[in-house]
């Protein structure tokens, strides 16, 4: 894993290859063209804020990046080497997580069987699913990887279902965390939370990227998106629209870029 | 007996955070009251019935109380498997009759072995449970549906299989003793100093376990006071039972398969993935959960549980009949694992919590006849007791949501 380096707002100009790159990357739905050659690149340990207006192509992007969509056309680099992200396996085994909106827990588990559900330590002489769960290393694993995430979850035992809206993205993030990945993409991770819990999720967010981590990370929100973001992307029906460090930008050249009162600056 | 997880275990921290006295209130307040609300209902069908009849509780109505229980049980274990997983066997009834219809005819008609007819029998539930298990996966049809078919269809099989007489003796040695033969006395005791001993072992191989991944373990105390309350109940029971015929052999099948099937569900793999597919089926697919074989798992395990129901029933009348299966006994099932905390939305469910369900069931039926009162009482006073014990869940429930637990 990458060593947490020091976080500089440049735009990538860096010796180390991008972990993610993409270029030209195109979608067309029949008649409806989603992405029209859209570039993005993310180092380890720095935050990407994707945002755009409504239909910009956002998720229709971290879709291909998470290989549930298939793009038409474009290339995909993982640490300067061109890969396939033809399926979701494929993009899990390269180190890339996907936290959806809806988080997918299992509400009635405990947060230790959530964060290592579909990959649980098993022990003992029964073959697969009849190993017997080694509930105690998970428990030590999942506290670790809680801690790193510097996550206040009250119990581990309990149901998930009873943690408030930023305990349980902690968890999401933290099963990402748990599988190696290398690079995070959390899809509006603060939508339907309250300030407090936004707070958290912002936290969260920074200290995945301090241990090192790639973070994509799409929102709505612009105080959101300057709190935690090192760079801003804009999307703008399907294609670049500017490309900001956040110390060097303003919400208004923001919202500016994607409404368009802006000439498009493909500057990657 | 496994231990029902109590809170002191749940510890959040390292040894030393174990939850305060405070926190385990709390989660008591909060709605987790685990296995508590069926034994109160427990204590109390039993105290009135006492109060209405003294020989309720005597050894000898408990040993007639474990026969007339053994069948509900395993089916109610089975409808707790199937329905934690999210979906529901409609056929275990009709299941429960094949079966039984099959192990009379290779015995009594074709004078097959008794160890190649009870294979054939489980087989035959296991093979109609998978099917089923497959058709729901495969096909897509929900197995309410497939189950809903199977449910007519297995009790035509079994009408055609026992034929035009409607009913044919069983007069194999083995079959009988399996649910009307009695432990003798050192026999019981010895299984019972196995038992605790087992579950002794157990405890404390959780516990060694536990300290060295250094999370939180139970108190020595606790251990000892556990261990301590299994050996009274299962000395108890043998002392009691034992003024009377002695332990009912079918007991050990019943627990034996509650001990299992618990194990399966809490301890293993395969367990975890009957929750978490039942909990939220698409992100345990997401998550790489075998979804497809959670399911047909769970069915096929059912259909097995039901083959092993009516070897139970065959053995308990000395024949089978047209009648095995039928009536109430599915819905008695269904009573005993929802009495017993099962959720019917899946997720949530404990073998233990079902056998007391079951229980329950048995207890008011053997109650009413006590008193003399006819059938149609004994249905009326299950569905009263059904719908309040789902009633009191549904309230706990809401009330559990509304402290944000």
């Amino acid at each position: 894993m990458t060593p947490p380096m020091p976080l500089l707002a440049t735009s990538g100009k860096r010796d180390v290859p991008p972990f993610l790159r993409l270029r030209g990357v195109r979608k067309r739905f029949g008649g409806v063209v989603a992405l029209r050659g859209v570039d993005l690149s993310v180092h380890a340990g720095e935050v990407i804020a994707l945002v755009g207006d409504n239909g910009a192509g956002k998720s229709t992007l971290i879709k291909t990046i998470a290989g549930v969509l298939r793009a038409d056309d474009g290339d995909f680099f993982v640490d300067g080497n061109r890969v396939e992200l033809a399926t979701p396996h494929a993009a899990t085994s390269l180190g890339i997580a996907t936290v959806y909106q809806d988080l997918a827990l299992c509400d009635n588990l405990d947060v230790v069987a959530n964060l290592f559900l579909g990959g649980e330590m098993g022990r003992g002489p029964l073959p697969g699913l009849l190993r017997r769960l080694s509930d105690p290393e998970m428990e030590r694993e999942a506290r670790a990887t809680l801690t790193r995430l510097g996550a206040d979850v009250p119990s581990l035992r309990r149901p998930v279902a009873g943690l408030s809206g930023g305990q349980r993205q902690a968890v999401a993030v933290g099963r990402a965390l748990l599988w190696g990945s290398r690079l995070v993409i959390l899809d509006e991770p603060t939508a339907a939370l309250g300030v407090r819990q936004t707070a958290q999720v912002l936290e969260l967010v920074r200290r995945l990227a301090d241990h090192g981590q790639a973070v994509i990370f799409i929102s709505h929100s612009l105080p959101d998106v300057f709190a935690v973001a090192d760079r801003i992307c804009v999307l703008r029906l399907g294609s670049n629209a500017g490309d900001f460090a956040v110390r060097e930008t303003s919400s208004q050249e923001i919202v500016a870029a994607m409404t368009g009162s802006l000439p498009a600056a493909g500057a990657m | 007996m496994q231990p029902v997880q109590a809170a002191a275990e749940l510890s959040a921290g390292h040894s030393s955070a174990r939850p305060s006295r405070r926190e385990q209130l709390r989660t008591v307040l909060a709605g987790d009251l685990g296995p508590v609300p069926v034994l109160v209902g427990l204590a109390g069908i039993w105290i009135f019935f006492q109060t209405q009849n003294a020989n309720f509780l005597t050894a000898r109505n408990l040993s007639n109380l474990i026969l007339q229980m053994a069948v509900v049980t395993v089916l109610a274990i089975a409808t707790v498997v199937v329905m934690t997983a999210g979906e529901i066997d409609l056929s275990l009834g009709s299941v429960t009759g094949v079966t039984s219809a099959l192990l009379g005819v290779l015995l009594t008609n074709d004078h097959w072995p008794v160890a190649a007819a009870l294979a054939a029998t489980f087989a035959l539930g296991l093979g109609i449970g998978a099917l089923q298990g497959a058709v729901t996966v495969f096909v897509g049809v929900p197995s309410f549906i497939v189950t809903l078919g199977g449910f007519l269809a297995w009790s035509g099989l079994q009408l055609s299989l026992i034929g035009a007489a409607g009913d044919l003796p069983v007069n194999n040695g083995t079959i009988a003793q399996i649910a009307n033969a009695y432990l003798a006395p050192s026999t019981a005791w010895a299984l019972a100093a196995g038992c605790v001993a087992f579950f002794a072992i157990v405890e404390l191989a959780r516990r060694r376990e536990r300290r060295g991944a250094a999370v939180g373990s139970i108190r020595p105390l606790v251990l000892v006071l556990r261990v301590c309350a299994v050996a009274a109940f299962a000395f108890g029971l043998v002392v009691f039972l034992n003024t009377n015929f002695g332990v009912p052999f079918v007991l050990l099948v019943f627990s034996g398969v509650a001990l299992v099937v618990g194990w399966l569900m809490r301890r293993t793999i395969f367990g975890r993935y009957i929750y978490a597919v039942g909990g939220n089926a698409e992100a345990s697919r997401r998550a790489g959960v075998p979804v497809a074989v959670v399911r047909i798992g769970v069915l096929a395990i059912s259909g097995l549980l039901a083959g092993l129901a009516g070897v139970i029933s065959t053995s308990n009348l000395y024949a089978t009949s047209a009648g095995v299966g039928g009536s109430i006994l599915l819905l008695e099932a269904i009573a005993a694992a929802v009495i017993g905390g099962t959720s019917l939305f899946g997720g949530r469910g404990r073998v233990y919590h079902a056998v007391l369900g079951a229980l329950v069931v048995a207890s008011v039926e053997n109650g009413l006849a006590l008193l003399g009162k006819p059938a149609s009482t004994e249905d009326m006073a299950t569905g009263v007791i059904l719908v309040l014990a789902v009633s009191l869940d549904a309230l706990n429930r809401r009330r559990r949501a509304a402290t944000g637990q």
